[in-house]
Protein backbone atom coordinates (compact mmCIF):
# COMPACT_ATOMS: atom_id res chain seq x y z
CA UNK A 1 0.00 0.00 0.00
CA UNK A 2 1.23 3.44 -0.83
CA UNK A 3 1.75 6.15 1.78
CA UNK A 4 -1.00 8.28 0.26
CA UNK A 5 -3.54 5.48 0.48
CA UNK A 6 -2.60 4.84 4.12
CA UNK A 7 -2.98 8.51 4.91
CA UNK A 8 -6.38 8.55 3.21
CA UNK A 9 -7.44 5.46 5.16
CA UNK A 10 -6.34 7.08 8.44
CA UNK A 11 -8.29 10.20 7.52
CA UNK A 12 -11.31 8.11 6.61
CA UNK A 13 -11.16 6.27 9.93
CA UNK A 14 -10.81 9.61 11.73
CA UNK A 15 -13.97 10.84 10.02
CA UNK A 16 -15.76 7.63 11.01
CA UNK A 17 -14.53 8.12 14.57
CA UNK A 18 -16.16 11.55 14.61
CA UNK A 19 -19.32 9.99 13.20
CA UNK A 20 -19.45 7.34 15.95
CA UNK A 21 -18.99 10.04 18.59
CA UNK A 22 -21.98 11.92 17.17
CA UNK A 23 -23.97 8.72 16.83
CA UNK A 24 -23.35 7.87 20.50
CA UNK A 25 -24.90 11.22 21.39
CA UNK A 26 -27.86 10.79 19.05
CA UNK A 27 -29.02 7.30 20.06
CA UNK A 28 -32.26 6.80 21.95
CA UNK A 29 -31.88 3.23 23.08
CA UNK A 30 -29.38 1.87 25.51
CA UNK A 31 -28.49 -1.14 23.37
CA UNK A 32 -27.90 0.93 20.23
CA UNK A 33 -25.62 3.21 22.27
CA UNK A 34 -23.72 0.08 23.20
CA UNK A 35 -23.52 -1.10 19.58
CA UNK A 36 -22.06 2.21 18.48
CA UNK A 37 -19.63 2.04 21.38
CA UNK A 38 -18.50 -1.42 20.25
CA UNK A 39 -18.18 -0.07 16.71
CA UNK A 40 -15.98 2.74 17.99
CA UNK A 41 -13.74 0.17 19.68
CA UNK A 42 -13.39 -1.84 16.47
CA UNK A 43 -12.67 1.35 14.53
CA UNK A 44 -9.97 2.22 17.03
CA UNK A 45 -8.35 -1.19 16.56
CA UNK A 46 -8.46 -0.79 12.77
CA UNK A 47 -6.90 2.69 12.97
CA UNK A 48 -4.12 1.43 15.24
CA UNK A 49 -3.41 -1.46 12.87
CA UNK A 50 -3.29 0.84 9.82
CA UNK A 51 -0.98 3.31 11.58
CA UNK A 52 1.17 0.41 12.75
CA UNK A 53 1.45 -0.80 9.17
CA UNK A 54 2.19 2.70 7.89
CA UNK A 55 4.91 3.49 10.44
CA UNK A 56 6.36 -0.03 10.84
CA UNK A 57 5.71 0.24 14.56
CA UNK A 58 5.35 -3.30 15.91
CA UNK A 59 4.25 -2.26 19.38
CA UNK A 60 1.21 -0.58 17.86
CA UNK A 61 0.03 -3.94 16.53
CA UNK A 62 -0.20 -5.13 20.13
CA UNK A 63 -2.15 -1.98 21.04
CA UNK A 64 -4.45 -2.66 18.10
CA UNK A 65 -5.03 -6.21 19.29
CA UNK A 66 -5.72 -4.99 22.82
CA UNK A 67 -8.17 -2.38 21.52
CA UNK A 68 -9.91 -5.05 19.46
CA UNK A 69 -10.29 -7.50 22.33
CA UNK A 70 -10.90 -5.05 25.15
CA UNK A 71 -12.75 -2.10 23.63
CA UNK A 72 -14.39 -3.82 20.73
CA UNK A 73 -15.54 -6.98 22.50
CA UNK A 74 -15.00 -7.36 26.24
CA UNK A 75 -16.23 -3.97 27.51
CA UNK A 76 -19.38 -3.89 25.33
CA UNK A 77 -20.11 -7.47 26.38
CA UNK A 78 -19.68 -6.63 30.09
CA UNK A 79 -21.89 -3.55 29.79
CA UNK A 80 -24.47 -5.46 27.80
CA UNK A 81 -24.68 -8.06 30.58
CA UNK A 82 -25.11 -5.34 33.20
CA UNK A 83 -27.83 -3.66 31.11
CA UNK A 84 -29.66 -6.97 30.68
CA UNK A 85 -29.48 -7.78 34.36
CA UNK A 86 -30.59 -4.33 35.45
CA UNK A 87 -33.40 -4.21 32.85
CA UNK A 88 -32.51 -0.68 31.78
CA UNK A 89 -32.25 -1.32 28.05
CA UNK A 90 -35.19 0.87 27.11
CA UNK A 91 -34.78 4.61 26.69
CA UNK A 92 -31.78 6.82 27.20
CA UNK A 93 -32.93 9.95 29.00
CA UNK A 94 -31.03 13.03 27.92
CA UNK A 95 -31.20 16.28 29.87
CA UNK A 96 -31.43 18.39 26.71
CA UNK A 97 -33.47 17.52 23.64
CA UNK A 98 -31.52 15.79 20.95
CA UNK A 99 -31.44 18.59 18.34
CA UNK A 100 -30.05 20.96 20.96
CA UNK A 101 -27.41 18.42 21.97
CA UNK A 102 -26.45 18.02 18.31
CA UNK A 103 -26.04 21.77 17.88
CA UNK A 104 -23.85 21.97 21.00
CA UNK A 105 -21.88 18.99 19.67
CA UNK A 106 -21.28 20.77 16.37
CA UNK A 107 -20.12 23.85 18.28
CA UNK A 108 -17.75 21.73 20.35
CA UNK A 109 -16.32 20.19 17.19
CA UNK A 110 -15.77 23.60 15.62
CA UNK A 111 -14.11 24.80 18.82
CA UNK A 112 -11.67 21.89 18.97
CA UNK A 113 -10.86 22.33 15.29
CA UNK A 114 -10.13 25.99 15.98
CA UNK A 115 -7.77 25.34 18.89
CA UNK A 116 -5.94 22.41 17.31
CA UNK A 117 -5.28 24.03 13.95
CA UNK A 118 -2.11 25.93 15.02
CA UNK A 119 -0.70 22.80 16.67
CA UNK A 120 -1.37 20.70 13.60
CA UNK A 121 0.83 22.93 11.48
CA UNK A 122 3.89 22.06 13.55
CA UNK A 123 3.46 18.30 13.15
CA UNK A 124 4.95 16.27 10.33
CA UNK A 125 3.31 12.94 11.15
CA UNK A 126 0.97 11.37 8.63
CA UNK A 127 -1.69 11.19 11.32
CA UNK A 128 -1.60 14.93 12.09
CA UNK A 129 -4.98 15.60 10.51
CA UNK A 130 -6.73 13.35 13.00
CA UNK A 131 -5.64 15.34 16.07
CA UNK A 132 -8.47 17.87 15.80
CA UNK A 133 -10.95 15.02 15.47
CA UNK A 134 -9.48 13.21 18.48
CA UNK A 135 -9.85 16.37 20.58
CA UNK A 136 -13.41 16.80 19.35
CA UNK A 137 -14.18 13.19 20.31
CA UNK A 138 -12.82 13.73 23.83
CA UNK A 139 -15.06 16.76 24.25
CA UNK A 140 -18.03 14.93 22.74
CA UNK A 141 -17.56 12.08 25.23
CA UNK A 142 -17.56 14.65 28.03
CA UNK A 143 -20.70 16.21 26.56
CA UNK A 144 -22.31 12.79 26.68
CA UNK A 145 -21.35 12.46 30.34
CA UNK A 146 -22.95 15.76 31.30
CA UNK A 147 -26.13 15.50 29.24
CA UNK A 148 -27.30 12.07 30.38
CA UNK A 149 -29.31 11.22 33.47
CA UNK A 150 -28.51 7.54 33.88
CA UNK A 151 -25.28 6.33 35.38
CA UNK A 152 -24.73 3.71 32.67
CA UNK A 153 -24.76 6.18 29.77
CA UNK A 154 -22.43 8.41 31.76
CA UNK A 155 -20.03 5.49 32.09
CA UNK A 156 -20.23 4.84 28.36
CA UNK A 157 -19.43 8.52 27.87
CA UNK A 158 -16.41 8.09 30.12
CA UNK A 159 -15.24 5.05 28.14
CA UNK A 160 -15.76 6.99 24.91
CA UNK A 161 -13.46 9.70 26.29
CA UNK A 162 -10.88 7.01 26.95
CA UNK A 163 -11.29 5.70 23.38
CA UNK A 164 -10.77 9.22 22.06
CA UNK A 165 -7.63 9.67 24.18
CA UNK A 166 -6.23 6.44 22.76
CA UNK A 167 -7.05 7.75 19.30
CA UNK A 168 -5.36 11.05 20.14
CA UNK A 169 -2.27 9.15 21.28
CA UNK A 170 -2.12 7.28 17.97
CA UNK A 171 -2.61 10.53 16.08
CA UNK A 172 -0.22 12.74 18.01
CA UNK A 173 2.70 10.43 18.78
CA UNK A 174 1.96 7.19 16.92
CA UNK A 175 1.02 5.47 20.18
CA UNK A 176 2.19 5.66 23.76
CA UNK A 177 4.90 3.33 25.13
CA UNK A 178 3.53 -0.19 25.39
CA UNK A 179 3.87 -0.33 29.19
CA UNK A 180 1.73 2.78 29.60
CA UNK A 181 -0.83 1.46 27.16
CA UNK A 182 -1.14 -1.93 28.86
CA UNK A 183 -1.46 -0.13 32.18
CA UNK A 184 -4.26 2.10 30.90
CA UNK A 185 -6.03 -0.82 29.27
CA UNK A 186 -6.13 -2.74 32.54
CA UNK A 187 -7.18 0.37 34.43
CA UNK A 188 -10.10 0.78 32.09
CA UNK A 189 -11.01 -2.89 32.37
CA UNK A 190 -10.95 -2.77 36.18
CA UNK A 191 -12.86 0.53 36.13
CA UNK A 192 -15.55 -1.04 33.96
CA UNK A 193 -15.79 -4.05 36.29
CA UNK A 194 -16.07 -1.80 39.33
CA UNK A 195 -18.65 0.39 37.57
CA UNK A 196 -20.62 -2.77 36.86
CA UNK A 197 -20.63 -3.67 40.54
CA UNK A 198 -21.45 -0.08 41.46
CA UNK A 199 -24.52 -0.08 39.25
CA UNK A 200 -26.01 -2.91 41.31
CA UNK A 201 -25.04 -1.20 44.56
CA UNK A 202 -26.45 2.13 43.43
CA UNK A 203 -29.71 0.54 42.43
CA UNK A 204 -30.18 -1.40 45.64
CA UNK A 205 -29.40 1.73 47.68
CA UNK A 206 -31.29 4.37 45.69
CA UNK A 207 -33.83 2.29 43.73
CA UNK A 208 -32.78 4.07 40.55
CA UNK A 209 -29.80 4.65 38.28
CA UNK A 210 -30.60 8.30 37.75
CA UNK A 211 -27.97 10.61 39.12
CA UNK A 212 -30.51 13.24 40.18
CA UNK A 213 -32.23 10.83 42.56
CA UNK A 214 -28.88 10.17 44.22
CA UNK A 215 -28.43 13.90 44.83
CA UNK A 216 -32.00 14.20 46.10
CA UNK A 217 -31.41 11.28 48.42
CA UNK A 218 -28.25 12.80 49.87
CA UNK A 219 -29.82 16.23 50.33
CA UNK A 220 -32.78 14.61 52.03
CA UNK A 221 -30.41 12.78 54.36
CA UNK A 222 -28.69 16.05 55.26
CA UNK A 223 -32.05 17.49 56.21
CA UNK A 224 -32.73 14.61 58.54
CA UNK A 225 -29.51 15.05 60.45
CA UNK B 1 -25.13 15.74 -32.84
CA UNK B 2 -25.16 19.26 -31.54
CA UNK B 3 -25.10 19.82 -27.83
CA UNK B 4 -28.48 21.59 -28.05
CA UNK B 5 -30.13 18.44 -29.36
CA UNK B 6 -28.55 16.39 -26.56
CA UNK B 7 -29.95 18.95 -24.14
CA UNK B 8 -33.43 18.41 -25.55
CA UNK B 9 -33.01 14.62 -25.57
CA UNK B 10 -31.96 14.80 -21.92
CA UNK B 11 -35.01 16.79 -20.84
CA UNK B 12 -37.46 14.61 -22.81
CA UNK B 13 -35.74 11.51 -21.49
CA UNK B 14 -36.14 12.59 -17.85
CA UNK B 15 -39.79 13.37 -18.56
CA UNK B 16 -40.58 10.07 -20.28
CA UNK B 17 -38.48 7.86 -18.02
CA UNK B 18 -39.87 9.31 -14.79
CA UNK B 19 -43.04 7.13 -14.74
CA UNK B 20 -40.89 4.15 -15.73
CA UNK B 21 -38.61 4.86 -12.77
CA UNK B 22 -41.60 4.97 -10.45
CA UNK B 23 -42.82 1.71 -11.97
CA UNK B 24 -39.37 0.20 -11.55
CA UNK B 25 -39.37 1.00 -7.82
CA UNK B 26 -42.82 -0.44 -7.25
CA UNK B 27 -41.93 -3.56 -9.24
CA UNK B 28 -38.73 -4.00 -7.22
CA UNK B 29 -40.71 -3.56 -4.01
CA UNK B 30 -43.32 -6.03 -5.16
CA UNK B 31 -40.68 -8.64 -5.98
CA UNK B 32 -38.94 -8.06 -2.65
CA UNK B 33 -42.25 -8.66 -0.91
CA UNK B 34 -42.97 -11.84 -2.93
CA UNK B 35 -45.68 -10.19 -5.01
CA UNK B 36 -45.85 -10.08 -8.77
CA UNK B 37 -46.45 -6.36 -9.04
CA UNK B 38 -48.30 -4.42 -11.70
CA UNK B 39 -45.34 -4.04 -14.02
CA UNK B 40 -43.02 -1.21 -14.94
CA UNK B 41 -45.57 0.44 -17.23
CA UNK B 42 -48.33 0.78 -14.62
CA UNK B 43 -47.60 4.48 -13.75
CA UNK B 44 -47.91 5.30 -17.47
CA UNK B 45 -51.28 3.54 -17.62
CA UNK B 46 -52.40 5.44 -14.52
CA UNK B 47 -51.36 8.75 -16.06
CA UNK B 48 -53.17 7.97 -19.32
CA UNK B 49 -56.30 7.07 -17.41
CA UNK B 50 -56.15 10.27 -15.35
CA UNK B 51 -55.58 12.47 -18.41
CA UNK B 52 -58.77 11.08 -19.97
CA UNK B 53 -60.86 11.70 -16.89
CA UNK B 54 -62.98 14.74 -16.23
CA UNK B 55 -61.74 17.35 -13.76
CA UNK B 56 -63.89 17.77 -10.69
CA UNK B 57 -63.36 20.94 -8.71
CA UNK B 58 -64.69 22.39 -5.50
CA UNK B 59 -67.13 25.29 -5.98
CA UNK B 60 -65.00 27.79 -4.13
CA UNK B 61 -61.69 26.77 -5.64
CA UNK B 62 -59.84 29.90 -6.82
CA UNK B 63 -57.42 30.32 -9.71
CA UNK B 64 -54.55 29.20 -7.46
CA UNK B 65 -56.03 25.74 -7.25
CA UNK B 66 -56.55 25.63 -11.02
CA UNK B 67 -53.10 26.88 -12.00
CA UNK B 68 -51.01 25.16 -9.35
CA UNK B 69 -50.66 21.83 -11.22
CA UNK B 70 -49.33 23.60 -14.32
CA UNK B 71 -46.91 25.74 -12.29
CA UNK B 72 -45.69 22.76 -10.29
CA UNK B 73 -45.22 20.66 -13.41
CA UNK B 74 -43.45 23.43 -15.34
CA UNK B 75 -41.12 24.32 -12.48
CA UNK B 76 -40.19 20.66 -11.98
CA UNK B 77 -39.68 20.21 -15.71
CA UNK B 78 -37.45 23.30 -15.85
CA UNK B 79 -35.41 21.96 -12.96
CA UNK B 80 -35.14 18.60 -14.71
CA UNK B 81 -34.04 20.15 -17.99
CA UNK B 82 -31.10 22.07 -16.56
CA UNK B 83 -29.61 19.12 -14.63
CA UNK B 84 -26.94 17.49 -16.79
CA UNK B 85 -27.62 13.78 -17.18
CA UNK B 86 -25.57 12.73 -20.19
CA UNK B 87 -23.58 15.70 -21.43
CA UNK B 88 -21.48 17.68 -18.96
CA UNK B 89 -21.44 21.00 -20.77
CA UNK B 90 -24.89 21.76 -22.17
CA UNK B 91 -26.11 25.08 -23.65
CA UNK B 92 -28.14 25.62 -20.49
CA UNK B 93 -25.20 24.77 -18.22
CA UNK B 94 -24.83 28.37 -17.08
CA UNK B 95 -28.27 28.11 -15.51
CA UNK B 96 -27.50 24.71 -13.99
CA UNK B 97 -26.73 26.24 -10.65
CA UNK B 98 -27.62 24.26 -7.57
CA UNK B 99 -29.09 27.22 -5.75
CA UNK B 100 -31.32 28.03 -8.73
CA UNK B 101 -32.35 24.39 -8.82
CA UNK B 102 -33.34 24.44 -5.15
CA UNK B 103 -35.24 27.66 -5.79
CA UNK B 104 -37.19 26.09 -8.69
CA UNK B 105 -38.16 23.15 -6.51
CA UNK B 106 -39.12 25.57 -3.72
CA UNK B 107 -41.36 27.43 -6.18
CA UNK B 108 -43.14 24.20 -7.04
CA UNK B 109 -43.52 23.36 -3.39
CA UNK B 110 -44.81 26.85 -2.57
CA UNK B 111 -47.63 26.59 -5.11
CA UNK B 112 -48.45 23.06 -4.06
CA UNK B 113 -48.82 24.22 -0.47
CA UNK B 114 -50.97 27.19 -1.56
CA UNK B 115 -53.19 24.86 -3.59
CA UNK B 116 -53.48 22.55 -0.61
CA UNK B 117 -54.76 25.40 1.52
CA UNK B 118 -56.88 27.03 -1.21
CA UNK B 119 -60.01 24.92 -1.00
CA UNK B 120 -60.03 25.09 2.77
CA UNK B 121 -60.31 21.40 3.61
CA UNK B 122 -58.65 20.27 6.80
CA UNK B 123 -56.37 17.77 5.12
CA UNK B 124 -55.03 20.22 2.54
CA UNK B 125 -54.06 22.71 5.23
CA UNK B 126 -52.55 20.01 7.40
CA UNK B 127 -50.50 18.59 4.53
CA UNK B 128 -49.34 22.07 3.50
CA UNK B 129 -48.23 22.98 7.00
CA UNK B 130 -46.35 19.69 7.39
CA UNK B 131 -44.70 20.03 4.01
CA UNK B 132 -43.50 23.56 4.77
CA UNK B 133 -42.23 22.60 8.24
CA UNK B 134 -40.20 19.70 6.93
CA UNK B 135 -38.90 21.49 3.87
CA UNK B 136 -37.67 24.34 6.07
CA UNK B 137 -35.48 21.76 7.76
CA UNK B 138 -34.57 19.80 4.64
CA UNK B 139 -33.46 22.68 2.42
CA UNK B 140 -30.55 23.93 4.57
CA UNK B 141 -29.30 20.37 4.93
CA UNK B 142 -29.46 19.83 1.17
CA UNK B 143 -27.61 23.07 0.43
CA UNK B 144 -25.06 22.27 3.13
CA UNK B 145 -24.29 18.87 1.63
CA UNK B 146 -23.91 20.41 -1.82
CA UNK B 147 -21.62 23.11 -0.41
CA UNK B 148 -19.23 20.37 0.71
CA UNK B 149 -18.67 19.61 -2.96
CA UNK B 150 -18.70 23.25 -3.95
CA UNK B 151 -15.83 23.88 -1.54
CA UNK B 152 -13.41 21.77 -3.52
CA UNK B 153 -14.84 22.73 -6.91
CA UNK B 154 -15.08 26.46 -5.97
CA UNK B 155 -18.47 26.74 -7.64
CA UNK B 156 -22.12 25.93 -7.15
CA UNK B 157 -22.55 25.39 -10.85
CA UNK B 158 -23.31 21.76 -11.60
CA UNK B 159 -21.25 21.63 -14.79
CA UNK B 160 -18.17 23.02 -13.04
CA UNK B 161 -18.63 20.64 -10.12
CA UNK B 162 -19.00 17.61 -12.38
CA UNK B 163 -15.96 18.59 -14.45
CA UNK B 164 -13.97 19.00 -11.25
CA UNK B 165 -14.99 15.55 -9.95
CA UNK B 166 -14.22 13.84 -13.26
CA UNK B 167 -10.83 15.50 -13.59
CA UNK B 168 -9.49 14.90 -10.08
CA UNK B 169 -7.94 11.47 -9.55
CA UNK B 170 -10.01 9.08 -7.48
CA UNK B 171 -9.32 9.27 -3.76
CA UNK B 172 -11.08 8.49 -0.52
CA UNK B 173 -12.82 11.65 0.60
CA UNK B 174 -14.56 11.29 3.98
CA UNK B 175 -16.26 14.64 3.45
CA UNK B 176 -17.89 13.43 0.23
CA UNK B 177 -19.10 10.27 1.94
CA UNK B 178 -20.78 12.37 4.62
CA UNK B 179 -22.25 14.68 1.99
CA UNK B 180 -23.60 11.75 0.00
CA UNK B 181 -25.26 10.12 3.01
CA UNK B 182 -26.87 13.45 3.93
CA UNK B 183 -27.96 14.03 0.34
CA UNK B 184 -29.58 10.60 0.07
CA UNK B 185 -31.39 11.17 3.37
CA UNK B 186 -32.68 14.52 2.10
CA UNK B 187 -33.66 13.07 -1.27
CA UNK B 188 -35.75 10.45 0.51
CA UNK B 189 -37.42 13.13 2.61
CA UNK B 190 -37.98 15.56 -0.27
CA UNK B 191 -39.62 12.94 -2.42
CA UNK B 192 -41.88 11.80 0.36
CA UNK B 193 -40.67 8.22 0.43
CA UNK B 194 -40.54 5.84 3.40
CA UNK B 195 -39.48 6.50 6.21
CA UNK B 196 -40.77 10.10 5.95
CA UNK B 197 -43.95 9.75 3.96
CA UNK B 198 -45.57 6.82 2.23
CA UNK B 199 -46.42 7.65 -1.39
CA UNK B 200 -48.98 4.85 -1.60
CA UNK B 201 -50.90 5.64 1.54
CA UNK B 202 -54.16 7.46 1.97
CA UNK B 203 -54.20 7.05 5.71
CA UNK B 204 -55.13 10.50 6.94
CA UNK B 205 -52.89 10.89 9.94
CA UNK B 206 -49.62 10.18 8.18
CA UNK B 207 -50.05 11.86 4.81
CA UNK B 208 -47.92 14.80 3.78
CA UNK B 209 -47.74 14.98 0.01
CA UNK B 210 -50.96 13.04 -0.59
CA UNK B 211 -52.86 15.30 1.80
CA UNK B 212 -52.11 18.35 -0.32
CA UNK B 213 -53.25 16.79 -3.59
CA UNK B 214 -56.23 14.97 -2.10
CA UNK B 215 -58.79 17.25 -3.78
CA UNK B 216 -57.28 17.04 -7.26
CA UNK B 217 -58.67 14.88 -10.01
CA UNK B 218 -58.33 14.25 -13.72
CA UNK B 219 -55.52 15.89 -15.65
CA UNK B 220 -54.60 18.11 -12.70
CA UNK B 221 -53.89 15.06 -10.57
CA UNK B 222 -52.04 13.46 -13.47
CA UNK B 223 -49.76 16.49 -13.82
CA UNK B 224 -49.04 16.60 -10.09
CA UNK B 225 -48.23 12.90 -9.94
CA UNK B 226 -46.09 13.14 -13.03
CA UNK B 227 -44.24 16.09 -11.47
CA UNK B 228 -43.61 14.01 -8.34
CA UNK B 229 -42.16 11.20 -10.47
CA UNK B 230 -39.96 13.62 -12.41
CA UNK B 231 -38.75 15.03 -9.09
CA UNK B 232 -37.72 11.57 -7.93
CA UNK B 233 -35.76 10.94 -11.11
CA UNK B 234 -34.32 14.46 -10.86
CA UNK B 235 -32.97 13.80 -7.39
CA UNK B 236 -31.47 10.46 -8.45
CA UNK B 237 -29.80 12.15 -11.41
CA UNK B 238 -28.53 14.91 -9.11
CA UNK B 239 -26.98 12.36 -6.73
CA UNK B 240 -25.39 10.54 -9.65
CA UNK B 241 -24.12 13.88 -11.03
CA UNK B 242 -22.62 15.04 -7.77
CA UNK B 243 -21.10 11.88 -6.37
CA UNK B 244 -20.48 9.45 -9.25
CA UNK B 245 -20.40 11.37 -12.52
CA UNK B 246 -17.86 9.05 -14.17
CA UNK B 247 -18.93 8.12 -17.67
CA UNK B 248 -20.66 11.38 -18.52
CA UNK B 249 -19.53 12.61 -21.87
CA UNK B 250 -17.84 15.93 -22.56
CA UNK B 251 -18.44 15.86 -26.35
CA UNK B 252 -21.82 15.55 -27.99
CA UNK B 253 -20.92 12.64 -30.31
CA UNK B 254 -23.11 9.61 -30.76
CA UNK B 255 -20.93 6.96 -29.07
CA UNK B 256 -20.19 9.21 -26.09
CA UNK B 257 -23.85 9.97 -25.55
CA UNK B 258 -24.80 6.30 -25.96
CA UNK B 259 -22.22 5.20 -23.36
CA UNK B 260 -23.30 8.00 -21.02
CA UNK B 261 -26.94 6.99 -21.45
CA UNK B 262 -26.21 3.35 -20.63
CA UNK B 263 -24.14 4.21 -17.57
CA UNK B 264 -26.70 6.75 -16.39
CA UNK B 265 -29.45 4.12 -16.60
CA UNK B 266 -27.36 1.59 -14.68
CA UNK B 267 -26.45 4.09 -11.95
CA UNK B 268 -29.98 5.44 -11.55
CA UNK B 269 -31.46 1.94 -11.58
CA UNK B 270 -28.96 0.94 -8.89
CA UNK B 271 -29.96 3.91 -6.73
CA UNK B 272 -33.66 3.21 -7.19
CA UNK B 273 -33.15 -0.45 -6.32
CA UNK B 274 -31.39 0.55 -3.10
CA UNK B 275 -34.34 2.85 -2.38
CA UNK B 276 -36.78 -0.02 -2.93
CA UNK B 277 -34.67 -2.21 -0.64
CA UNK B 278 -34.75 0.41 2.11
CA UNK B 279 -38.47 1.00 1.67
CA UNK B 280 -39.14 -2.69 2.07
CA UNK B 281 -36.99 -3.12 5.13
CA UNK B 282 -37.95 0.02 7.03
CA UNK B 283 -41.09 1.24 8.72
CA UNK B 284 -42.36 4.78 8.48
CA UNK B 285 -41.09 7.16 11.15
CA UNK B 286 -43.51 8.71 13.56
CA UNK B 287 -44.30 12.21 12.31
CA UNK B 288 -42.71 13.89 15.30
CA UNK B 289 -39.47 12.03 14.69
CA UNK B 290 -39.11 13.49 11.20
CA UNK B 291 -37.54 16.78 12.40
CA UNK B 292 -34.97 14.68 14.23
CA UNK B 293 -34.24 12.69 11.07
CA UNK B 294 -33.81 15.92 9.11
CA UNK B 295 -31.61 17.54 11.74
CA UNK B 296 -29.60 14.32 11.67
CA UNK B 297 -29.10 14.83 7.94
CA UNK B 298 -28.06 18.42 8.63
CA UNK B 299 -25.55 17.29 11.27
CA UNK B 300 -24.08 14.72 8.87
CA UNK B 301 -23.67 17.27 6.10
CA UNK B 302 -22.10 19.68 8.57
CA UNK B 303 -19.71 16.91 9.62
CA UNK B 304 -18.84 16.59 5.95
CA UNK B 305 -18.03 20.29 5.86
CA UNK B 306 -15.93 20.05 9.03
CA UNK B 307 -14.05 16.97 7.90
CA UNK B 308 -13.29 18.70 4.62
CA UNK B 309 -11.53 21.46 6.55
CA UNK B 310 -10.01 19.12 9.13
CA UNK B 311 -8.76 16.35 6.89
CA UNK B 312 -8.57 17.47 3.31
CA UNK B 313 -7.49 21.10 3.11
CA UNK B 314 -4.12 20.65 4.76
CA UNK B 315 -3.43 17.27 3.19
Amino acid sequence: MSAILIQQLVDGFAALMLLTSFALLAQHRMLSVLHWFAGQGLLLAATAAIVAYGTDNEELYISALMALLLKGMLLPWLLRRVIRQLHVHREVEPLMNSSMTMLVALGVTLFSFHIIQPIEKTSLLMTRDSMAIATACVLLGMLMMITRKKAITQVIGFLAVENALFFAAIGATNGMPLVVEIGIAFDVLIAALIFGLFFFQIRTTFDSLEVDTMNAHLIHKDDDE
Amino acid sequence: MSSASVQIIQAVMLLLFAPLAAGFISTCKARLQNRRGAGVLQPWRNLRKLFKKEVVMAHHASWVFRFAPYIVFTATLMAASVVPALLVDTPLSLTADVIALVALLALARFFLALAGMDIGTAFGGMGASREMTFSALAEPAMLMSIFVLSLSAHSTNLTTMITHTINTPFALHPSLAFAMVAMVMIAVAENGRIPIDNPTTHLELTMIHEAMILEYSGRHLALLEWAAMVKLLLFSTLIVDLFMPWGMTAQADLTGVAIALGLWMVKVAGLLFVLALFETSMAKLRLFEVPEYLSGAFVISFLGLLSYYMLEVGA
